[in-house]
C-alpha cells in the first residue's frame, strides 16, 4: 500500500481536470485510466484495508505473546490446516452441502414465500390479518422450532431444509407483501387506463413494481436459511456441513480446522449475500432511480 | 355552463360530438367533492381546468376518465360511455407513470400490447407515430435516463399510440422547468393542430391554462362548481410570444378577476356562498 501513494500523486497533476470533469458528466466507470488509479480499485483498497489489519493485529498479538496459542493459533498455521483441509481434506465437501441445503432451502422459500407475499400485500385486510401471525412467527427464534421440525420432517436433511425453509419464507413473505401494499399506486392506475386486466396488472406491473422489496426479502431470507442450516448441522444428526464441522472440530480441540471453517462460512455468507446483490443489480436496474 | 357550441375558434374540428357530464356526484369520505355536477363540453376541444388547490381538478378528471369510480351520474362522450370511448391519460408524475423496468420505446408501444394488436403491427405503429412528430429522443434509454421533459414526452407518446379520443393530462409540465415547460406547451399544441382529439388538461399555471385551450373551465373551492367559463379565442399556434399580446393578457386578466373573486368570497363568506 505505502509503495502505491507516490505513484498515484506523481501523475494526478495533470490527470486532474479531465478526471473531474467526467466524472460530473458520465458514470465513472467510464473513466479510462490505469487500473491503480481506478475508482474500483480504490475501493479494493478500502475494502481489504479492514481484514488486513485485523490479520496483522491476531499475527502480532500472537508473536507478542499477548495470546493463548492453545485458544487463539497464530494466522499463519490457521491458514495453512485450511489450505489443506480445502484442497486434501473434506471441507470443499462440507462446504458445498451446506451451500447445497441453504439454495434448496431459500429456492423452497421463494417459490411459497414470493406468491403467498403478493397476494397478502394485494389485499389489504388480509394483510392486516397477516400482519400480526407473520410478525409473532417472526419473532419466535427459529431454534425454538428445531424440536417441532424434527418430530415432523426427521432427522435427516429434510428437517434442516423444512425449517431454514420456513425462517426465510416468512422473511420472503413480510417484505413482499409490504412492498406490494405500498406500492406506488399511479403505475396500476396508468396500466388499468390503458385497459389491463387485473392478472395482467398483477404480472407485469405490480409483481414488477414490488421487485426491489422482493429482493430486500430474498436477501434477508438467503441469510436467514444460512444461519439456521449451520446452527441445525450442529445439532441435528447429520455427519456433514460446516455446522457439524465446526462442532467436530471444536469437540476435537482441532481449533485451527475450526477458525478456518468459521472464516469459510463467513465468506459463503458473504458471497451468497454478494450474489444476490449483482442479480439485483442486473434485474432490478432501476431501484433507486 | 352556456352552450359552447360554436366557440371552437377553428372550424377544421372532425370530431364535433357532445361531451355530456350529468349528475356528477363523488364523496371522499364523508366529504363532497362533487355533488350533482352537471358539465357539456365539446369534443374536438381544448379544455383547460383551472382552479384553486384541493378543489377537485385531478379528481373531476379522474373521474370522468374512469381512472377513479363515480358514485353517481353519467359521463357520457358523443353518446357512448367511458368504457366505449378510447381514453389516455398523462398523468402528472411521470417519474411513477412511466414502467422504468422497460426502455422508453417499450413504454411506448405498451398500450398496443395490451390492445392484443401483434407485434408487428404494434412496431409499425410506433414507427408512424414518432416519424410524425420528429421525436429526437433516444428511445433505447430507460426512462430514468432521460431528463424530465423527455420522459413526459414519452408519456405523451405513450397516450397518443392508441390515437385517443380524448386525451386527459394533469398538471403534466409543473416538474419541469420553465423553459422546458414552454417547450413542452409547443409541442402539445402541435399535437393538437396535427391531431384534434379532445385534450382536456389539467393545470395550476393561469398562463398555460389559458395558452394552451379554447376554453378555460375556472373551478371554485370544494364543493366544487364552475365559476366560469372563459373562451380562449386567439389564433393558434401560440408561441412565447403571443403570451404578451393585448387579447392574451386580456383574457388572462378576466380569468384572474374571477379567480380572486371566487377565491375571496369562498375565504370570506365560507360555505355561505350557495350553488349557483
Ligand atoms: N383518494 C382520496 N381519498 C380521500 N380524499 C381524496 C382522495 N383524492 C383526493 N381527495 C381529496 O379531494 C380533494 C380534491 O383533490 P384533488 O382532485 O387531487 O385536487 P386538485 O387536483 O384540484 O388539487 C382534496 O381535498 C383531496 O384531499
Ligand atoms: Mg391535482
Amino acid at each position: 500500500m505505502t509503495g502505491l501513494s507516490p505513484t498515484q500523486t506523481t501523475g494526478s497533476g495533470e490527470q486532474a481536470p479531465p478526471i473531474s470533469r467526467e466524472s460530473v458528466t458520465i458514470p465513472p466507470t467510464k473513466a479510462v485510466l490505469p487500473w491503480f488509479k481506478r475508482p474500483a480499485f480504490d475501493r479494493f483498497l478500502q475494502v481489504a484495508a479492514g481484514p488486513v489489519l485485523v490479520i496483522f493485529i491476531w499475527y502480532a498479538a500472537g508473536a507478542l505473546g499477548l495470546l493463548n496459542t492453545r485458544l487463539i493459533p497464530p494466522p499463519g498455521a490457521t491458514f495453512a490446516t485450511t489450505w489443506i483441509a480445502l484442497t486434501q481434506g473434506t471441507m470443499v465437501y462440507d462446504l458445498t452441502q451446506t451451500l447445497g441445503r441453504v439454495l434448496w432451502s431459500f429456492a423452497i422459500a421463494a417459490g411459497i414465500g414470493v406468491p403467498i407475499g403478493i397476494v397478502i400485500g394485494a389485499n389489504e385486510r388480509l394483510y392486516r390479518g397477516a400482519e400480526f401471525l407473520i410478525d409473532f412467527c417472526r419473532s419466535t427464534p427459529a431454534t425454538a422450532m428445531f424440536p417441532l421440525f424434527m418430530l415432523v420432517f426427521g432427522l435427516g436433511d429434510e428437517g434442516k431444509v423444512a425449517l431454514a425453509a420456513f425462517s426465510a419464507l416468512l422473511i420472503i413473505v413480510f417484505n413482499v407483501a409490504y412492498g406490494v401494499l405500498n406500492a406506488r399506486k399511479t403505475r396500476i392506475l396508468a396500466a388499468r387506463s390503458m385497459g389491463a386486466g387485473r392478472i395482467r396488472i398483477f404480472a407485469e406491473v405490480i409483481f414488477l413494481e414490488t421487485l426491489p422489496q422482493t429482493f430486500v426479502g430474498l436477501r434477508a431470507g438467503v441469510s436467514l436459511s444460512l444461519v439456521v442450516i449451520v446452527v441445525a448441522e450442529m445439532f441435528i444428526g447429520g455427519m456433514d456441513g460446516m455446522g457439524h464441522r465446526i462442532m467436530d472440530d471444536q469437540m476435537s480441540y482441532n481449533l485451527k480446522d475450526m477458525y478456518g471453517s468459521l472464516i469459510l462460512s463467513g465468506a459463503l455468507g458473504y458471497c451468497l449475500n454478494y450474489a444476490f446483490l449483482l442479480i439485483e443489480r442486473y434485474f432490478v436496474h432501476w431501484a433507486g432511480r | 355552463m352556456s352552450d359552447p357550441g360554436t366557440r371552437i375558434s377553428d372550424q377544421q374540428s372532425l370530431r364535433r360530438g357532445k361531451i355530456e357530464i350529468r349528475g356528477l356526484t363523488k364523496q371522499f369520505g364523508d366529504s363532497d367533492v362533487y355533488r350533482d355536477f352537471n358539465l357539456d363540453l365539446q369534443e374536438g376541444e381544448f379544455v383547460s381546468i383551472f382552479g384553486p388547490n384541493g378543489c377537485g381538478k385531478s379528481t373531476f378528471i379522474n373521474l370522468i376518465s374512469g381512472i377513479i369510480p363515480i358514485d353517481f351520474g353519467t359521463v357520457l362522450y358523443d353518446g357512448k360511455t367511458i368504457a366505449q370511448t378510447r381514453l389516455s391519460y398523462v398523468f402528472q408524475n411521470y417519474r411513477e407513470a412511466l414502467f422504468p423496468w422497460m426502455r422508453a420505446i417499450s413504454n411506448i408501444q405498451y398500450p398496443l400490447k395490451i390492445l392484443g394488436l401483434d407485434k408487428k403491427t404494434q412496431s409499425l405503429r410506433v414507427e408512424a407515430l414518432l416519424a410524425e412528430f420528429n421525436i429526437k429522443i433516444d428511445l433505447n434509454r430507460y426512462p430514468y435516463e432521460l431528463s424530465g421533459g423527455q420522459q413526459q414526452m414519452v408519456s405523451i407518446l405513450r397516450a397518443l399510440i392508441t390515437d385517443p379520443e380524448v386525451l386527459f393530462l394533469d398538471e403534466p409540465f409543473s416538474a419541469l422547468d420553465y423553459e422546458m415547460t414552454l417547450f413542452m406547451r409547443e409541442r402539445l399544441q402541435h399535437v393538437f393542430l396535427k391531431r384534434r382529439n379532445t385534450m382536456i388538461l389539467v393545470s395550476h399555471d393561469l398562463e398555460e391554462a389559458v395558452q394552451l385551450a379554447n376554453r378555460v373551465l375556472m373551478l371554485t373551492r370544494r364543493p366544487t362548481r364552475i365559476a366560469d367559463t372563459v373562451p380562449v379565442d386567439v389564433p393558434w399556434p401560440r408561441d412565447a410570444k403571443s403570451l404578451t399580446s393585448p387579447e392574451f393578457v386580456a383574457i388572462k386578466s378576466r380569468c384572474l378577476e374571477v379567480f380572486s373573486r371566487e377565491v375571496a368570497r369562498h375565504d370570506s363568506a365560507g360555505a355561505a356562498s350557495g350553488s349557483g
